[in-house]
C-alpha cells in the first residue's frame, strides 16, 4: 500500500504533483474555498455512504421488496409495511425486550460506574493502575469478547457457573445463563454492564474531577454534612457528565448487536431479541427488505427523536 | 459502599478511607479482569482441559490452541500416522500426537491480514479527511457550521444493521461486496464522524496566534497549516487515529453481513473456528488473545486521551 500514516507527508506529496498553474490557483484561495475544499470531502463521503442509503432504505420502506429476489415485480405499498410494524405483537414484545435491556444495564452501570469514580476519586495510592485494568473491557470487541462469555456461561464446565456455585453452593448445572427464558434476559444485562461499567465512571471521574477543591472547602467552613456535600455539591455538579454518559450509553445500548448476537442471538425463544436482532433477522434471514427497512427507519427516527429531546434536557442542566 | 462514606468530607481523605476506597476498587478490578485472564489461559490449556469440570485453574500448559487456530488437520488411524516419516517440527509432533496430521494453513492469516489492511485503510482515509474537515471547521466560518457538525455526528446513530440494509443492495450493485475497498469505505464512513469531532477539539485547543504570524511572515494558508497546525496537531492526529483503529478492528456487524471470505475480518471469523464438534475453544482463545492484545496495548498508551475518544471530545482532560 502506498499510504502512509502521516498525512503530512500525503499532502506534501500531493503539493509536488499538483500542476504549477494548480497550485498557483489553490494557493491564491480565499479562506472561504479553503474550509469548503476541507470539508467538502468528509460531508461527500458522509452523504454517499449514510444519506444516499438512508433515502434509498426510505424509497424501499414502502415497497414489498424482497433483496433475494432482485428481479420480481416491485410493487408500491404505502404504508403498509409501517402499518404491519406498529400493529404487530411480537413487535412491541421486541420493543419491550430492548427497553428491559437499555434501562437495566444503564442502571447498573450508572450505579457501579459512579460509585467506582466516587471511590477512585480517593486517589488512593496505585489508583492508576487499577483504574487502567478497570477500563479493558470497554475497549475490546464485544463481538469476540460476547463469544468468550458463550463458555464461561456454560452449565457445566462455565467458570461462572462454578464461581456461582461456590459461593452460593447452587449446584453449577442446575441453572443455565443463556438457555433459561428468564435469566437469558439478565445475562445480557450483565455482561454488557460488565463491558460498559467502565465507560460511564471514566465520564463520572472526569465530572468529578472537574470541581474546585474551594467548594468543598468553604462547606466545610460552612459544618455541612457529608451527606449534604455529596447531595449539595458533588451530585449536581457531575449530573450534566453523567447525563452524556447516559446519553452515549443509551443510543448503544439501543443499537446494541454484536455482543447480543453472539452471546445468545436472541434467544432462547425470543426473550433476548433486540430490535437490531430483529433487524437481522428479518432483512438478512427472511430477505423482507421493503418491510426492515421500515423497521430500520422506525428505529432511527426513535433514536434521533429521543437523543434530540434529551439532548436539550442536558443543555438545560448544564446552564443552570 | 454508601454514598455518605464515598462523599468529600474534607479534601485530602484519610488513609483509612482511601485504604477502604481502593479494597474496594482493587476487589472489582480483580473480578473484572478475571474473564480476560481466563481467555487467556484458555488459550494454553488442551481441548479437554478447556471444557473439564470442574473448569482447571492449574493445568499443564499446551501450544495445541495455537497450533490448532493457524492449521487445519485430519484425523487419521495411529496406523498411518507411525507409517508416516518423522515429524520435523514441534507442532507437527504435537498434532500427531492426538492421531491428526497437518493438512495445511487455517484461514486465520488471511483474516488477520484483513483486520489490519481494512483497519489502517480506513484509519488513514478517517484521519486525512478529518483532519481537513476539523481545520475546516476550528478556523473558518462556515456557513450552518453546527448544522453540519450535528449532521457529522447524527450518522453514528444509525443502528449498524440498519445501515447495512441499504449498503449492502448499493455494493451488490456496484460490485463492493465482500471487497477490501467496499469495507475501507463504509469504515472510513463510520470513522469520519468520529475524526472530524476529535479533531476539531485537538485543533481548537492550538492558539490562533501561531498560524496568525506565519500568515504575517509570508505563508500561506496552506502552508501555515501543513507547518504549524499540523505539527502541533500530531498527538491529537495520532490518538484520533488510534480511536479509528480500534473501532475498524473491533467492528462486527458490517464485517458479518458484507463479507463472507476474501474481505472477512478476525471478529466474525474468531466465533466460527470449529473443531471436531462444537467450538475448538483453546483455538478460539488463542485468536482472541491475538486480538485482544493491540487494543490492551493501545488503551494502556492511550490512557490520558481515553475520555476524549469514548465521548466525541464532548469531554476533555
Amino acid at each position: 500500500m502506498t499510504t502512509s500514516p502521516h498525512p503530512e507527508t500525503l499532502v506534501d506529496r500531493v503539493a509536488a504533483r499538483t500542476p504549477l498553474r494548480v497550485a498557483r490557483r489553490i494557493r491564491g484561495l480565499s479562506d472561504r474555498s479553503i474550509a469548503w475544499l476541507f470539508i467538502a470531502p468528509s460531508i461527500v463521503l458522509l452523504l454517499a455512504i449514510n444519506i444516499f442509503p438512508l433515502l434509498w432504505a426510505i424509497r424501499l420502506s414502502f415497497t414489498n421488496y424482497k433483496s433475494n429476489l432482485p428481479n420480481a415485480p416491485l410493487r408500491f405499498v404505502g404504508f403498509a409495511n409501517y402499518v404491519d410494524i406498529l400493529t404487530d405483537e411480537d413487535v412491541w414484545q421486541g420493543m419491550q425486550v430492548t427497553a428491559h435491556f437499555v434501562i437495566w444495564s444503564i442502571a447498573l452501570q450508572v450505579i457501579i460506574g459512579f460509585g467506582l469514580a466516587l471511590l477512585i476519586n480517593r486517589q488512593f495510592r496505585t489508583h492508576s493502575f487499577w483504574t487502567t485494568v478497570i477500563l479493558l473491557p470497554m475497549m475490546l470487541s464485544p463481538a469476540v469478547v460476547g463469544n468468550f462469555w458463550t463458555l464461561l456461561f456454560q452449565p457445566q464446565i462455565g467458570l461462572f457457573n462454578y464461581v456461582v456455585s461456590f459461593f452460593t453452593g447452587i449446584p453449577p448445572s442446575s441453572f443455565e445463563m443463556i438457555g433459561d427464558v428468564r435469566l437469558a434476559p439478565w445475562t445480557i444485562v450483565l455482561v454488557d454492564t460488565w463491558m460498559w461499567t467502565p465507560y460511564v465512571m471514566l465520564i463520572c471521574l472526569a465530572g468529578l474531577r472537574s470541581i474546585p477543591d474551594y467548594i468543598y472547602e468553604a462547606a466545610e467552613v460552612d459544618r455541612a454534612s457529608p451527606w449534604r456535600q455529596f447531595w449539595s455539591i458533588t451530585l449536581p455538579m457531575v449530573l450534566p457528565f453523567l447525563m452524556l454518559a447516559v446519553l452515549f450509553r443509551a443510543i448503544e445500548a439501543f443499537k446494541m448487536f454484536d455482543m447480543v448476537n453472539l452471546l445468545t442471538s436472541g434467544g432462547p425463544g425470543s426473550t433476548t431479541e433486540l430490535a437490531s436482532i430483529t433487524l437481522k433477522r428479518e432483512a438478512f434471514e427472511k430477505w423482507r427488505t421493503g418491510y426492515s427497512s421500515a423497521f430500520a427507519i422506525i428505529l432511527f427516527v426513535t433514536v434521533f427523536g429521543a437523543a434530540n429531546i434529551y439532548v436539550k434536557a442536558l443543555n438545560r442542566v448544564k446552564q443552570r | 459502599m454508601n454514598a455518605t462514606s464515598a462523599a468529600h468530607s474534607v479534601v485530602v481523605s484519610s488513609p483509612l478511607v482511601k485504604a477502604l476506597a481502593g479494597t474496594v476498587v482493587i476487589l472489582y478490578a480483580l473480578i473484572t479482569i478475571v474473564p480476560l485472564l481466563w481467555i487467556g489461559a484458555t488459550a494454553f490449556k488442551t481441548q479437554s482441559d478447556a471444557i473439564a469440570y470442574p473448569p482447571k485453574v492449574l493445568f499443564e500448559p499446551t501450544l495445541e490452541g495455537y497450533v490448532d487456530l493457524f492449521t487445519v488437520r485430519s484425523r487419521q488411524t495411529p496406523e498411518f500416522i507411525a507409517s508416516l516419516p518423522p515429524p520435523t517440527t514441534w507442532y507437527d509432533k504435537l498434532v500427531r500426537a492426538q492421531n491428526m496430521v497437518i493438512a495445511g494453513p487455517s484461514k486465520a492469516v488471511p483474516r488477520f491480514v484483513n483486520s489490519l489492511v481494512i483497519g489502517f485503510g480506513s484509519t488513514f482515509l478517517a484521519v486525512f479527511l478529518g483532519t481537513l474537515a476539523a481545520y475546516g471547521f476550528s478556523r473558518f466560518k462556515v456557513p450552518l457550521a453546527d448544522d453540519l457538525l450535528f449532521f457529522i455526528l447524527s450518522t453514528r446513530m444509525f443502528p449498524p444493521i440498519a445501515v447495512a440494509i441499504p449498503i449492502f443492495l448499493m455494493y451488490r450493485e456496484l460490485g463492493l461486496t465482500d471487497t477490501h475497498i467496499g469495507m475501507i469505505l463504509l469504515y472510513t464512513a463510520v470513522n469520519v464522524s468520529l475524526a472530524v469531532w476529535l479533531l476539531k477539539g485537538f485543533m481548537d485547543e492550538i492558539p490562533r496566534e501561531y498560524e496568525e504570524a506565519a500568515l504575517v511572515d509570508g505563508y500561506t494558508r496552506l502552508q501555515a497549516f501543513r507547518k504549524v497546525v499540523l505539527p502541533q496537531a500530531a498527538t491529537g492526529i495520532a490518538a484520533t487515529a488510534i480511536f479509528c483503529l480500534i473501532f475498524s478492528w473491533n467492528e462486527y456487524a458490517f464485517a458479518l453481513l458484507l463479507t463472507s471470505g476474501d474481505a472477512q475480518t478476525m471478529p466474525p471469523f474468531i466465533p466460527f473456528i470449529i473443531g471436531e464438534g462444537g467450538q475448538d475453544w483453546p483455538a478460539v482463545a488463542a485468536a482472541t488473545t491475538l486480538f485482544l492484545i493491540p487494543i490492551v496495548f493501545f488503551t494502556v498508551v492511550l490512557r490520558k486521551q481515553l475520555l476524549r475518544g469514548i465521548t466525541f471530545g464532548a469531554v476533555r482532560k
